[in-house]
């Protein structure tokens, strides 16, 4: 029963950092009906960043701080100088240009930063286990990315829903043509959204880059990850991305949890040891095929349109 | 303008003028130099070149040329660089090969056109066993070889059991086969995580913990070494269940690993203060030829397969056609392995020593590794008799 304490945790610590990814990418998707395929750079030039900060001020808190300010920067000035100018094209078009910013920023920062990849040390109180429930033991950097998390959900949902600046974003996702008509700066808005979008990547990307290493490509596999959830959940839909997130984050986890024991009860122990980390990494791409069927639009669509 | 023209265009057809076949040597090396695991190949190539420069960058008196492909880490691509080394470049040796799968992909090809394959790293059961051949030879090991010699370090250490953990593809199955075919205590656990893809190991190290197993045992190689320390320490499972590991810790992950490595015992044939004095040289030079960078084992493997290639151009002085006695030169190893004690089986794999390393803070205050005691001499691997060459 603990076990299934501490896996659910996991699965839910998983799941909500990848809701920091996909929420990201719902907002730039869903509002700017924009593909951006390199968000997974974005998530990684949030880790380079942070790695690179921490190093210098000596503080992960303020490393992390300065971190996000500067993939929120990097974000609009790529927003600026080149995504611009994709929007009116197709969808195939953005795709190859944003295949090529993957690229790009794969080989800038193997430039930059070599190509050994980066540590990103913890400080001392954050590597400690913390007892949540008598006989359950959590890492507590797992529980502050849980916490954290949780907390920009929260507030996304404040600043979309209870904001001016909120409004603006889901009237300009209704309609563009419109909301620019009653004078408001469209443009404007949109480097904004693109900002928040590339921030939260970094944020995903500089809270997991303490579990993982930093390094070149980091954001790529993660990155089909994210998509299949905002899939799930529905196209521009946050609480959607939130739900959906969580659920793969489970799956994803207690599959890889449960399902080698419950396949040895019927497998022999090689095979099922064998076939269980394949299934259980098909279970999140059966769930879309499901999902795809069953509801096209997504679990939780967006009202709108 | 225009002789500059004319000028920088017969430069450009100078340089690919190929080479008259019988003039140089050619070696096809295939490793990975693209990605995350691209330090690793790089760390060859290195290794490799200073080889090549010991040597004068001649064998048998003919200059080298060495055509570098990029597998990418994936079979696939792996074996359309081989087909491409064997058919278009028509190498006279090809050498390499970090990874099992990749190698086992591209096996066929070096096999069927008799071209020598030196696997400078990769060791498949499989090649060791049923697809043994008489052009294919090893300079690093069979996979369950080093695993096997942490199995009997653990029994010295009178460990009653053990939970392994380890990626699911090729080498990953034979490591953990190999640990088990010597460990002596019980198995409590065995998962295998996706590989390459799955970098976060929550949900079998929950598992591992709560087996009540007395240790841990994993292989992973690369970053994903890294991964593994950093989410072992952090769950404060270092302080409760020791590690035991096999190619997880090296000197290109210990920068990244720093303090999670410090007390983590690992089985190698080869570290890097092994006291003989090629190995002085080799680990001398690379420090001052590459600076900053520290030779790995996956180095000094790619740096014996130059000198076990140089040894059979010798022999025959420069003529590859006589494959026959390259071969039989090769089966001698008439070279000086930077390991030290090393010789062939039937099946072209090392019969070597293991040691135990471990992580210790050297001279100028930098971690680094070091040879603790010899685990295992002589060691040859179990699948030789399944190998139909005598």
């Amino acid at each position: 029963m603990l076990v299934l304490v501490e896996q659910s945790l996991n699965g839910l610590q998983f799941g909500l950092l990848l809701f920091l990814l996909a929420a990201g990418l719902t907002l730039v998707f869903g509002i700017m009906d924009f593909v951006n395929l390199a968000h997974g750079s974005l998530y990684m030039m949030g880790a380079y960043f942070a790695a690179t900060f921490v190093a210098w001020t000596g503080s992960f808190v303020l490393g992390a701080l300065l971190a996000l300010g500067a993939t929120l920067l990097l974000g609009m000035a790529l927003e600026f100088i080149a995504l611009r100018h994709l929007y009116g094209r197709d969808h195939l078009d953005q795709v190859l240009a944003t295949f090529g910013l993957i690229l790009f920023f794969n080989d800038a920062v193997r430039l930059i930063w070599g190509p050994a990849g980066l540590a990103l040390p913890l400080p001392a109180w954050l590597t400690v286990p913390v007892q949540i429930i008598p006989g359950v033991y959590y890492p507590a950097y797992r529980l502050s990315i849980i916490v954290a998390a949780l907390a920009v959900a929260a507030l996304l949902y404040v600043v979309v829903m209870r904001t001016r600046l909120g409004m603006l974003i889901r009237a300009g996702a209704s309609n563009r043509e419109m909301i620019g008509a009653l004078g408001i700066n469209i443009k404007l808005l949109f480097t904004l959204v693109f900002g928040l979008g590339a921030a939260l990547a970094g944020l995903a990307g500089l809270m997991q880059a303490p579990i993982l290493t930093v390094q070149i490509g980091m954001g790529e596999n993660i990155l089909i990850l994210a998509f299949v959830i905002i899939v799930i959940g529905g196209i521009g839909s946050i609480r959607g991305a939130f739900l959906a997130a969580i659920f793969v984050g489970m799956i994803d986890t207690l599959g890889r949890a449960f399902l080698p024991d419950l396949l040895r009860k019927v497998l022999s122990g090689a095979a099922a040891s064998t076939a269980a980390p394949a299934l259980s990494s098909m279970l999140i791409y059966l769930l879309m095929a499901i999902v795809l069927v069953v509801r096209p639009e997504g679990l939780f669509p967006a009202a709108r349109r | 303008m225009k002789t500059a023209f004319w000028l920088a265009g017969a430069t450009v057809l100078a340089l690919a003028q190929p080479a008259v076949a019988g003039d140089t040597i050619k070696i096809g090396f295939v490793s990975t130099f693209s990605g995350p695991t691209a330090v690793i190949g790089n760390d060859m190539r290195n290794s490799f070149e200073l080889a090549l420069d010991h040597l004068g960058r001649k064998m048998g008196g003919k200059p080298v040329e060495v055509i570098y492909e990029d597998d990418g880490q994936k079979p696939d691509v792996g074996k359309q660089k081989t087909e491409k080394l064997v058919q278009s470049d028509k190498v006279d040796f090809i050498a390499g090969y970090i990874w099992s799968n990749v190698l086992l992909a591209s096996l066929k090809t070096a096999v069927d056109s008799q071209t020598f394959l030196i696997s400078a790293n990769a060791g498949p059961s499989q090649l060791a066993g049923e697809l043994c051949s008489p052009y294919v030879f090893s300079t690093s090991w069979q996979n369950d070889q080093t695993p096997q010699a942490m199995g009997v370090y653990m029994n010295q250490k009178g460990v009653k059991s053990v939970f392994l953990i380890g990626p699911n593809y090729a080498a990953g199955k034979d490591m953990l086969a190999g640990v088990k075919s010597t460990f002596k205590g019980e198995v409590v656990g065995e998962e295998y995580t996706v590989w390459p893809s799955q970098l976060d190991f929550s949900a079998e190290l929950t598992k591992a913990k709560n087996s009540k197993a007395e240790s841990i045992f994993v292989f992973y190689p690369g970053a994903a070494g890294v991964q593994f320390l950093n989410q072992y320490a952090q769950a404060g499972i270092k302080a409760q269940i020791p590690l035991y590991t096999a190619f997880t810790v090296d000197e290109l992950s210990l920068p990244l690993q720093k303090d999670n490595a410090i007390g983590i015992p690992g089985a190698q044939e080869w570290v890097n203060d092994l006291p003989n004095a090629e190995n002085k040289k080799f680990v001398e030079d690379y420090r001052k030829k590459y600076p900053g960078l520290r030779p790995t084992y996956y180095g000094a493997q790619a740096y014996d397969a130059a000198q076990l290639i140089n040894s059979a151009v010798i022999a025959v002085k420069g003529d590859t056609s006589k494959k026959d006695a390259m071969k039989a030169e090769m089966e001698k190893a008439n070279f000086k392995s930077l390991r030290g004690p090393f010789k062939y089986g039937n099946n072209h794999i090392p019969i070597q020593n293991f040691y135990l390393q471990d992580v210790v803070k050297d001279a100028d205050g930098q971690l680094s590794l070091k040879t603790v005691a010899t685990i295992v001499k002589d060691d040859q691997d179990r699948f030789h008799d399944k190998c139909p060459m005598k």
